[in-house]
């Protein structure tokens, strides 16, 4: 009794397949999350507390910027694509002028003793700037910071800082500090 | 001369194309291992502001996102015009945020919970009022790993 069962025709699995493949290539988005990285300081235990530690004025770099999406840079008005030259002078201080950030003599792995520079940024908008603007300086700030640290990382290794290992980019971020302080926001410009 | 004279007509013979399925199961493979299924439903409009410092995000499961933007059009009746904040999948004020978090935070394995970053997709012409408040919010809740999500813009 035994039949022999009739073979499956198998000439439409490719329909099958393209069907589930062009289902999966209309869905599917490659969108790789890419973004500025930051990190929040934490909220100081003591409210009350008054966490702004004196600095030097000739060691802030205080960066303002309004509802009409301007910057005031120590007083002075930049546009942003200058702001970058801006912060690396700020930090080089290449000629030690005296309205420029003081630097002091640290030991840094692989550097050995450098002169390192004590500036600090000051970053406050306000409340009406646009997301845009902000962005687009801490884009800046970034990129500030990064050649900074390029410029170093090839000057002892030839490479650029996203090629060294973890204790050199360490190192280098040592050598190259680029603190930057968030002021609260003052409340103008409504909302 | 008879270098270039063909030799008599042949029969080509006809490409298989029984390797056909394989092909097509490999490419289907690959989008279905590449695909990430879009989790929640954007209620309100977001054009990522562009920047070229970016670093890309990785481990995507141990993100939390907050979208703020102008509602669609759809919702404008009930909500306004104004940037709104959205979470999962509806409507949120500044002060959900610290539930959202702790909530997000739960949803964790317990070794993980302190790695969890949080990204902020933001319409580019939302004003800082509104993300500051969200910032103060999230160092209330110590989730002080932020990430502002941008695209890539070229120089």
């Amino acid at each position: 009794m035994a039949r022999k069962t009739p073979e499956i025709n198998s000439s439409s699995m490719a329909d099958i397949a393209f069907l589930l493949l062009i289902f999966f290539l209309v869905t599917t988005t490659m969108d790789v999350d890419t973004g500025i990285y930051k990190k929040l300081p934490a909220i100081p235990e003591d409210e009350q507390q008054n966490d702004d530690v004196k600095v030097k004025k000739r060691n802030v770099l205080s960066i303002l910027v309004n509802r009409n999406n301007e910057l005031l840079v120590n007083g002075e008005v930049l546009s942003i694509s200058e702001l970058r030259d801006k912060t690396k002078e700020f930090f080089l201080n290449p000629t030690n002028s005296e309205t420029l950030p003081e630097k002091g003599l640290k030991n840094v792995p692989y550097f050995g003793d450098v002169m390192v520079s004590k500036g600090l940024i000051s970053l406050q908008n306000d409340r009406g700037t646009q997301y845009a603007t902000y962005i687009r300086v801490q884009d800046e700030l970034v990129a500030a910071s990064r050649e900074l640290r390029d410029d170093k990382s090839a000057q002892q290794w030839g490479k650029k800082y996203a090629e060294l290992d973890v204790d050199q980019q360490a190192a280098v971020r040592k050598y190259v500090p680029v603190q930057i302080s968030e002021a609260e926001p003052r409340n103008t410009g409504g909302k | 001369m008879s270098k270039f004279r063909k030799d008599g007509k042949k029969d080509l013979p006809a490409i298989s194309t029984a390797s056909l399925p394989d092909i097509v199961f490999m490419l289907l493979f690959f989008f279905m291992v590449a695909t990430t299924m879009r989790e929640v439903d954007l209620n309100v409009n977001i054009k990522l502001p562009g920047a070229k410092e970016v670093t890309k995000l990785e481990k995507k499961d141990l993100v939390s996102n907050i979208y703020v933007g102008v509602p669609m059009r759809k919702f404008q009746k009930t909500y306004g015009t104004m940037p709104r904040i959205q979470l999962n999948d509806q409507f949120a004020t500044v002060d959900d945020i610290q539930a959202f978090i702790a909530s997000e935070r739960e949803s964790r394995k317990e070794e993980l919970r302190n790695k969890l970053t949080t990204s902020l997709k933001v319409d580019e012409y939302t004003k800082m009022g509104i993300i500051t408040d969200i910032k103060q919010e999230l160092r209330k809740a110590s989730a002080l790993k932020l990430n502002y999500s941008t695209v890539v813009k070229g120089e």
